[in-house]
Formats: structure tokens, C-alpha cells, sequence
């Protein structure tokens, strides 16, 4: 897939909660096609400490509004100035990278998507496209507490959502794997989140020999395969999350 | 029209502007956002003779302007370049150089036999600063004696452009330089990575797996370009100039300071399409210093 650098203009900024904010960029000329699972490395601009592009996802991707939407959660200081970004402000970005998920060819195949905290991001570009496709699919999404969820009428919009927290304080209390929606019955997963959880998710896949994605979240880089800091030691060897991921089939992956 | 154009040993390049080594993978990594075909060369990732899974993850860290890399040199070996990836570069309009390490002297002979081989590959790089890997590396490249006996070896079985990427973290780097001139370089380049270190205050642990890497980037441009001006004057054969260029104006300090070439490095991470718009800057330099040909540039520092 040719990859772009591009300038691309905010036209939207929405604070989630008190770490996230959903940037919604667009440009004048069509936006690269982008797959759901696949990333982008954002330039960091006036930050002395940030001399690296970050990754981060995309979240959303509309090619007839010509709209890509990435959730960004501030956890130092190159995504704190992504988070102070403004409506009109421009960001230099690197896209597509990466390979994005996979959807099984049998249409019938439930699916169940597990997102796990500022995690959950890809897996909504995701739901957007299953529901594209008429697929049969269901969203489980794990956080600390209630006031950790964002945009759940917009997961609602898409379809069936179900939640834990840790605290109770929204759905069931617990992690994501105590679900009772775990107890029903799903032909493929798709994970991303907090290693601890995605490494649970997988773990219940494998025995319950459930096909199993996950998005990792090395750190990288070029973002381009060329660095080869990226790498997850794979069955194969190591391997770039850049390029040969971030989405991998938990076959492929040691843990 | 000006002349950008340098000879470098046997090696003719259209412009000094090169790519380092393991920062540029196999270069076509880079072809959307570069034509490759404009740059000087490239000079693709380091091969050994047998195949290397490098250093655990994690790898890298990001420092102030800088970072550090432990990669070790992960690479499928010589003979897989020469069968899968060689194929795909050697109809290219530029030089494509090999970066040559390797564990021992027999090693890295045999390694740089076999690219000898590459009817399309004029040079090779001989890395002797590699500070991520436990045998040989950067062992060969702290003392002038090791470096000199590793550099005649590969001399003798090499008949092509022989360049060799010096290490930063001697005492003095000149004294190295002269050693490998001694011994048959064609070439010197410099500055390979700084040994350095990043730990973790709040889990109390190093950040690398091999809690020490190697340095680069910005940040390391001063020592860089100090170095490269010490060779430079101390040393018959072209030096090329390494570490923390970001910019055109950044590779023409290097060039002022005695670099024939430069290599561009961790910036390509910052920037995939640098090394083209250094290439621009470079030419632009010429005409509004009206100057016809880079070797009015090239150590041209006024003092
Ligand atoms: C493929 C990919 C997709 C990603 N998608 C998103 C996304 O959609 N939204 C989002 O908010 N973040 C995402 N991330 C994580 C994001 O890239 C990092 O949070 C960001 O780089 C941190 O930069 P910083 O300068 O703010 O923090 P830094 O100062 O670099 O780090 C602050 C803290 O975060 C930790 N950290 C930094 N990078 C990572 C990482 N890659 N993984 C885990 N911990 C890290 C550091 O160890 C440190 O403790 C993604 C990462 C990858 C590799
Ligand atoms: C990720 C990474 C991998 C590298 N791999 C190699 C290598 O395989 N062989 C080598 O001679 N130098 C290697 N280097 C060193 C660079 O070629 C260069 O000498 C150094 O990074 C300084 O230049 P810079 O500041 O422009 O990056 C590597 C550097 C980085 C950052
Ligand atoms: S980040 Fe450079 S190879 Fe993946």
C-alpha cells in the first residue's frame, strides 16, 4: 500500500474526558485510503522532548466526508500537544502503515470485539466497517471506572455494546474475561488494550480454539519497517509491529 | 548548472548526500517519499555473514533530541541480500553500499567476499563501531591496532571502494583514522552511534534490554561534526560526515568541516522525505554562495 506525508487540517476537537480528545482531520485532496487496524505516525511539533513521530491509531475513517478521526490519551508530552491541538491547526502525518484487521470471508461468523481503555480506538473503525458489511458482531468494552468510557451512544449507534469496570460503576463489575457475554458463543476476536488484558483475551481464545487478532503497541521509530525497534518475538522470529503488524493472529505470538 | 558531484575512492556519487546504515532499511522502504535515484547512494542495513535475530525488544529509547538504538544488528545474512534483496536494487540509478560487520576477521572477509561478488555494488561499509553486539563490533574499532588488522584483511580479499565507519567512543579518533588509512581504507566515515544509557525512575530499570545502546540523532551533531573536522585534517583519504544531520543546513556544517559525503541517519525517522529536500538545499546553497562545484564547499571552513 503506498504510504503518504501529509499535512492535515483539524477540523474537529472533542475532549473526551480528562486525558482523551478525538481529533476529526480532514484535507483538500482525497484522504489515502485507510484500513481499520492500520495507524498513522503523527509529527510533534514545539515539544524539545519529542524529537520521534508517535503512532497512534485510526480511530475513525469516512472516505465520503474525506474525515479521519484519532483518539488521542494524553500520557506525556508528545501526546499532550497532540491533546492541545485546535480547530484550524495542522499536523503532519505518515499514513497508512500497517496491516489492520483481518475480516473472516464466512459472513456468518460472530464476532466479538474487546477493547480495553483508550484500546478500545481502533476497534471502533472496526465496528464501522463490520456494520458496512452486515455483519454479526458484538462490542465488549473494559475500563477502570464509568467516567473512563467515551462515546458510548456512538458505539451504541453501530450495535450491541456491553461493558465492565473494574469499580462496578458501569455494566458488570470486573475484568473483560468474567463477562457473562464471554459465555456465548463467538467464532473470532478481535483485541487491543492493556498487554495484561489482550494476554487474558488470548489466553481464553486459545482455549476455547477461538481465532484470535490483537493490535499491539511496540515502540517504534520509522514506522516504516526500516529501524527494526519495533520488533515482538514472534513463532517466526522477531518481526516488525510496524509492518508486519500491529495486528497479529495470537498464533503467530509466543505468549 | 552546478557541480555536485564527488568522487569517493573508486566510488562516483551525483551528490554527497547518503543514507546510514540500519536507518534507511533496504532503502525502498523509503521510495514514497524519496527518489531514491536522486540521492548520492544509500547504504543499506548491516549484514553479517550469517544470519542475526539481534537484541531482545525493547530496542530503542528516545533521549532529549536523540535516541538510543540496541537493534544489534538483526539481519538474514549476507546470502539472503544477495538472492532476495540485491535483485530488487541493483537496477537503481544510484550507489548502493553495503554495510559489512561481523564477529570476527574471518567473518567479515568472507562477508565482504561475497558482496565483492554484487557486480552492482561499488563499495562496501566496513562497520568496526558497532556498540550493540558482545563479540567483535565496536571491539575492532577502539583500538588502532585490531582496526588495522581487520581493515587489511578485508583489503586483501575486497578490490572495490572500501570505506570504514569509525567509533565514537575512543580517545582519540584520529589516531584510528590514520591506522585504517595505513591499512588500505579508501575512505573513512564517522561518526557510528555514542554509547549511552536510559533507565526508568519509576520501575527502577533500564529501558534497553541491553540496558546500554547506542546514541543518535540532533543531539549528538556538535560531537559529530567536531570529530569529523579532527579526521578531516588528520586523514589523506575523503571523510564522510555522520551523526544528528537533520536538515541541509546541518549537512553543509559537515561538509565545511571536511566531509566529502554525508550520511543521513536518525533524521529519516523525523522526516522520511529529508534526504531529497537535503539534496535541494545543497544545490540551492551553491548558487546563492556562488559557488560552481561542491569541492569549493567541502572544507572550506574559514578560520
Ligand atoms: C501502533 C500503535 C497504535 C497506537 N494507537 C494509539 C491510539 O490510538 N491512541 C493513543 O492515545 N495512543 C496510541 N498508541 C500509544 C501512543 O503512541 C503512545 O502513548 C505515545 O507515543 C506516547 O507519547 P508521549 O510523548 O505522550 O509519551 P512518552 O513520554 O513517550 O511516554 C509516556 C509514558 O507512556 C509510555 N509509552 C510510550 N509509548 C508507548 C507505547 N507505544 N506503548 C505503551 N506505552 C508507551 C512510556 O513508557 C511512558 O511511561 C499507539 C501506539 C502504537 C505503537
Ligand atoms: C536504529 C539504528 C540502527 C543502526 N544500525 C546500524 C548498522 O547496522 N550499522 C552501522 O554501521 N550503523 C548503524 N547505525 C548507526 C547509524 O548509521 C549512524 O552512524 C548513527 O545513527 C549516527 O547518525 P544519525 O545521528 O544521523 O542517526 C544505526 C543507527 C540507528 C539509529
Ligand atoms: S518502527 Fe522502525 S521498523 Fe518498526
Amino acid at each position: 500500500m503506498k504510504k503518504f506525508l501529509v499535512d492535515l487540517k483539524i477540523k474537529e476537537v472533542e475532549k473526551l474526558n480528562d486525558t482523551c480528545v478525538l481529533l476529526t482531520m480532514t484535507d483538500e485532496k482525497p484522504l489515502p485510503e485507510c484500513r481499520p487496524g492500520q495507524f498513522a505516525e503523527l509529527r510533534v511539533d514545539e515539544t524539545p522532548s519529542v524529537m520521534l513521530r508517535r503512532p497512534i491509531s485510526v480511530h475513525s475513517y469516512d472516505a465520503e466526508k474525506n474525515e479521519i478521526g484519532f483518539l488521542i490519551q494524553v500520557v506525556g508530552d508528545g501526546t499532550r500537544w497532540l491533546g492541545m491541538l485546535q480547530k484550524g491547526d495542522t499536523v503532519n502525518v505518515l499514513l497508512p502503515l500497517g496491516n489492520g484487521f483481518t475480516i473472516p470471508e464466512d459472513s456468518n461468523a460472530r464476532l466479538l470485539l474487546i477493547g480495553g481503555g483508550v484500546g478500545c480506538a481502533p476497534l471502533y473503525g472496526l465496528a464501522q466497517e463490520l456494520k458496512r458489511l452486515g455483519r454479526n458482531f458484538a462490542i465488549l468494552i473494559g475500563a477502570r471506572s464509568a467516567k473512563d468510557l467515551y462515546r458510548c451512544n456512538e458505539y451504541s449507534a453501530l450495535g450491541r455494546v456491553e461493558y465492565t469496570t473494574e469499580d462496578g460503576s458501569c455494566g458488570e463489575k470486573g475484568y473483560v474475561t468474567n463477562h457473562s457475554i464471554m459465555s456465548e458463543k463467538f467464532d473470532y476476536i478481535y483485541t487491543c488494550g492493556p498487554k495484561p488484558m489482550m494476554m487474558a483475551v488470548a489466553k481464553y481464545a486459545k482455549e476455547h480454539g477461538i481465532g484470535c487478532e490483537v493490535s499491539l503497541e511496540n515502540k517504534m521509530a520509522c514506522g516504516l519497517g526500516a529501524c527494526l525497534c519495533c520488533v515482538e518475538d514472534t513463532t517466526t522470529g522477531n518481526r516488525c509491529v510496524c509492518t508486519d503488524g500491529p495486528v497479529f493472529s495470537i498464533e503467530e505470538l509466543k505468549w | 548548472m552546478v557541480k555536485t558531484d564527488i568522487k569517493i575512492g573508486g566510488l562516483n556519487l551525483k551528490n554527497p548526500v547518503l543514507t546510514a546504515s540500519g536507518t534507511f532499511g533496504y532503502g525502498l522502504e523509503f521510495a514514497d517519499f524519496v527518489n531514491l535515484e536522486k540521492l548520492g547512494g544509500f547504504i543499506v542495513k548491516g549484514t553479517t555473514l550469517n544470519p542475526r535475530e539481534g537484541n531482545p525488544y525493547p530496542r530503542s529509547a528516545e533521549t532529549p533530541m536523540g535516541m538510543l538504538n540496541a537493534v544489534g544488528l538483526q539481519n538474514k545474512g549476507v546470502d539472503y541480500f544477495a538472492e532476495n534483496i540485491y535483485p530488487k536494487l541493483k537496477d537503481l540509478d544510484t550507489n548502493v553500499i553495503v554495510n559489512v560487520s561481523g564477529a570476527c576477521i574471518e567473518d567479515y572477509v568472507a562477508c565482504a567476499e561475497k558482496v565483492n561478488a554484487l557486480e552492482k555494488i561499488p563499495a562496501i561499509e566496513l562497520n568496526i563501531s558497532c556498540p550493540n553486539v558482545k563479540q567483535g563490533g565496536m571491539a575492532f574499532g577502539v583500538q588502532p591496532k585490531s582496526a588495522a588488522e581487520v581493515v587489511a584483511a578485508v583489503r586483501k580479499a575486497y578490490d572495490k571502494t572500501l570505506i570504514v565507519k569509525l567509533s565514537p567512543n575512543v580517545t582519540d579518533i584520529t589516531e584510528i583514522a590514520r591506522a585504517v588509512e595505513d591499512a588500505g581504507a579508501d575512505s573513512v566515515s564517522l561518526i557510528n552511534t555514542l554509547l549511552g544509557m536510559a533507565i526508568d525512575s519509576e520501575k527502577r530499570r533500564p529501558i534497553l534490554s541491553t540496558i546500554t545502546g547506542g546514541m543518535s540523532g540532533p543531539a549528538v551533531k556538535p560531537i559529530a561534526l567536531r570529530m569529523v573536522w579532527q579526521v578531516a585534517k588528520a586523514v589523506k583519504i575523503p571523510v564522510i560526515g555522520i551523526g544528528g544531520i537533520t536538515n541541509g543546513r546541518d549537512a553543509v556544517e559537515f561538509l565545511l568541516a571536511g566531509a566529502s559525503a554525508v550520511e543521513i541517519g536518525t533524521a529519516n525517522f523525523m522526516n522520511p522525505a529529508v534526504t531529497g529536500e537535503i539534496v535541494d538545499y545543497i544545490e540551492d546553497y551553491l548558487v546563492r554562495h556562488n559557488m560552481s562545484s561542491i569541492d569549493e564547499l567541502i572544507g572550506g571552513l574559514q578560520i
